[in-house]
């Protein structure tokens, strides 16, 4: 398990956002050296902003097939240039999938979802019934591989009941089953090259982990200024806390500035025509 | 052997109603200048593949070309979802449409079973998914070796696989560079392939290593400059992300979509539409 505790720098960031806190706290569980399968949106943005802060040596991959990217900007899709033109090399989708990510090559698969359960299971795919959905959601992409074949996974999701359901509506991506069990009683050469699931869950309110026995969803660290009756209230569940849970440690300046420079960077890339070449 | 066509000739002559249609690109490439010739000769009753169907196919299956779409992954990339797509799927508008979904690593091995010729792509996949629950097609091998139980799919074999890339040298071998994607696979899949590319040049000057597809390997190649925008041919153009934002309120409507699509694909000439 990453370290929360280093120095992030030594100023802690006098106002920030809930959401700015999720993308900080997410970043520091991001340790030096990890290689790290990025899913888009949040996770990219977390995983970015640890190389650009506490660990320059982390190597991000994308499912494009960009290995060992350095973006200047975050992506808006999971296949933009800039994640092809800063990249060590790029490969085939299918070798990226067959050799990088089956062959065991991944640290941290770090993902997104719609919903998660008590279990930790993610859907991704829709609300209701498979054949008369009541919301169609874009589907599996990478992610059902990348939750098992990544060595651990963590995953960041805004706090909510829609999104913490106590049992998701179709499982797309493994957690720990709809019994906790799923990962349990493998074939052994399955268990030997199928990873530990999800280890941390990252929102806007706390972190959670799957308890080392029933592997269900506990919280273990509340972020400042945020309330118990608040992640209840946010949890689809009857929620469980730690003994003793932790205080997130604030962001810092660096971090807070970084990340919003990050971002201000995004957002004038993506808002005009880039007819220029992209080489 | 590559025939130079035009692009109207490429398409009237290789894709035909009720065909299997792959047109891949992953983000980068996206062949939709050939998708839009497809929609203006109004074919019907396509199975199209694609790992990831974005704004294409979203355009295809609002204009009523699509009867199936097998796929790991339908969105927005990093805008939200395809609302074509998705009346398709909830509302059966403008006519149902029948899905197959998988992840992107079966498709990836899909892809590369079907090149090489093979019944089923192998991978240890799907793991505690309900994906195998709703797809009939996502089956289990034991491995005779270790007896391992393994996800088994079959292989991706397209009527017809439409790509777009850089260029064509004038003997008709092909140059993909950047994001490659799924690219060669989807075309070494496919009874019948269709390139557009974007200049051809004297020599394509490439690498030993760089993805070629030697011109026996592909059925027509049609010269289309812009033809993978609003994504983008590296080297050439970037992707036009403000469209891709863009389109989440035009789709969303189905009038609107509608008169777009009338505006900006099937009132136009070949190759210079959006």
């Amino acid at each position: 398990m990453s370290d929360m505790s280093p120095d992030h720098g030594n100023t802690t960031a006098h106002d920030y956002t809930a959401t700015e806190m999720m993308t900080v706290t997410a970043s520091r569980a991001l340790t030096n050296g990890t290689t790290c399968f990025v899913g888009i949106g949040l996770p990219s943005e977390a995983a970015n902003l640890a190389r650009l802060t506490h660990a320059p040596d982390t190597v991000l991959i994308y499912e494009s097939g960009t290995l060992q990217t350095r973006p200047d900007v975050l992506p808006l899709s999971i296949g933009d240039g800039e994640l092809c033109d800063t990249a060590l090399s790029t490969v085939s989708v299918p070798e990226m999938f067959r050799y990088w990510l089956q062959g065991g090559r991944v640290d941290v698969g770090f993902l997104g979802t719609a919903q998660i359960d008590r279990y930790a299971n993610l859907n991704t795919t829709l609300i209701g019934d498979y054949r008369e959905p009541k919301v169609r959601l874009p589907g599996g992409g990478g992610a059902p591989e990348i939750a098992t074949n990544s060595r651990e996974v963590f995953v960041m999701i805004k706090h909510s009941p829609r999104a913490f359901v106590e049992e998701v509506d179709f499982i797309t991506s493994l957690g720990f089953g709809r019994d906790g069990r799923a990962r349990d009683d493998l074939h052994p050469e399955t268990a030997r090259h199928i990873g530990r699931g999800p280890t941390l869950v990252i929102t806007d309110l706390c972190l959670m982990r799957p308890d080392p026995d029933t592997h269900e969803l506990v919280v273990t660290s509340i972020h400042p200024g945020v309330t118990r009756e608040q992640i209840v209230d946010a949890t689809g569940w009857p929620v469980r806390f730690v003994e003793s849970p932790e205080a997130t440690p604030e962001p810092s300046e660096h971090e807070v500035s970084t990340l919003r420079e990050l971002k201000a960077r995004t957002e004038r890339h993506h808002s005009g025509h880039h007819e220029e070449k992209s080489a | 052997m590559a025939e130079f066509l035009s692009l109207h000739e490429a398409i009237a002559r290789h894709v035909h109603d009720g065909d299997t249609v792959a047109l891949e690109g992953f983000t980068h490439l996206i062949p939709f200048a050939a998708g839009h010739e497809i929609i203006r000769q109004k074919r019907q009753n396509l199975t199209l593949i694609r790992m990831t169907p974005d704004l294409l196919y979203d355009q295809m299956i609002g204009m009523g070309c699509a009867s199936k779409l097998i796929f790991s992954w339908g969105g927005n990339p990093g805008v939200g979802s395809l609302h074509r797509l998705r009346d398709a799927v909830e509302k059966h508008y403008p006519a149902p449409l029948e899905i197959l979904e998988h992840s992107h690593a079966a498709m990836a091995c899909a892809w590369e079973a079907g090149a090489a010729g093979l019944p089923l792509a192998v991978l240890r996949g799907y793991l505690g998914s309900d994906l195998p629950r709703v797809n009939q097609d996502i089956r289990h091998i034991d491995c005779p070796f270790t007896g391992e139980r393994l996800a088994a799919i079959p292989a991706n074999r397209p009527d017809v696989t439409v790509i777009h890339a850089q260029k064509a040298d004038r003997a008709g071998n092909v140059l993909i560079e950047g994001i490659i994607g799924v690219q060669k696979e989807a075309v070494l899949a496919a009874r019948r392939s269709v390139v557009t590319v974007e200049e051809v040049v004297d020599s394509l000057e490439a690498h030993p290593n760089a993805c070629v597809l030697p011109a026996w390997a592909i059925s027509a190649i049609a010269v289309a400059p812009g033809g993978a925008a609003p994504s983008y041919t590296h080297g050439y153009y970037g992707r036009r992300n403000d469209f891709y934002k863009q389109w989440d309120a035009i789709a969303r409507d189905r009038d609107t979509f509608r008169q777009w699509m009338e505006d900006n694909v099937m009132t136009v000439e070949e190759g210079v539409s959006a």
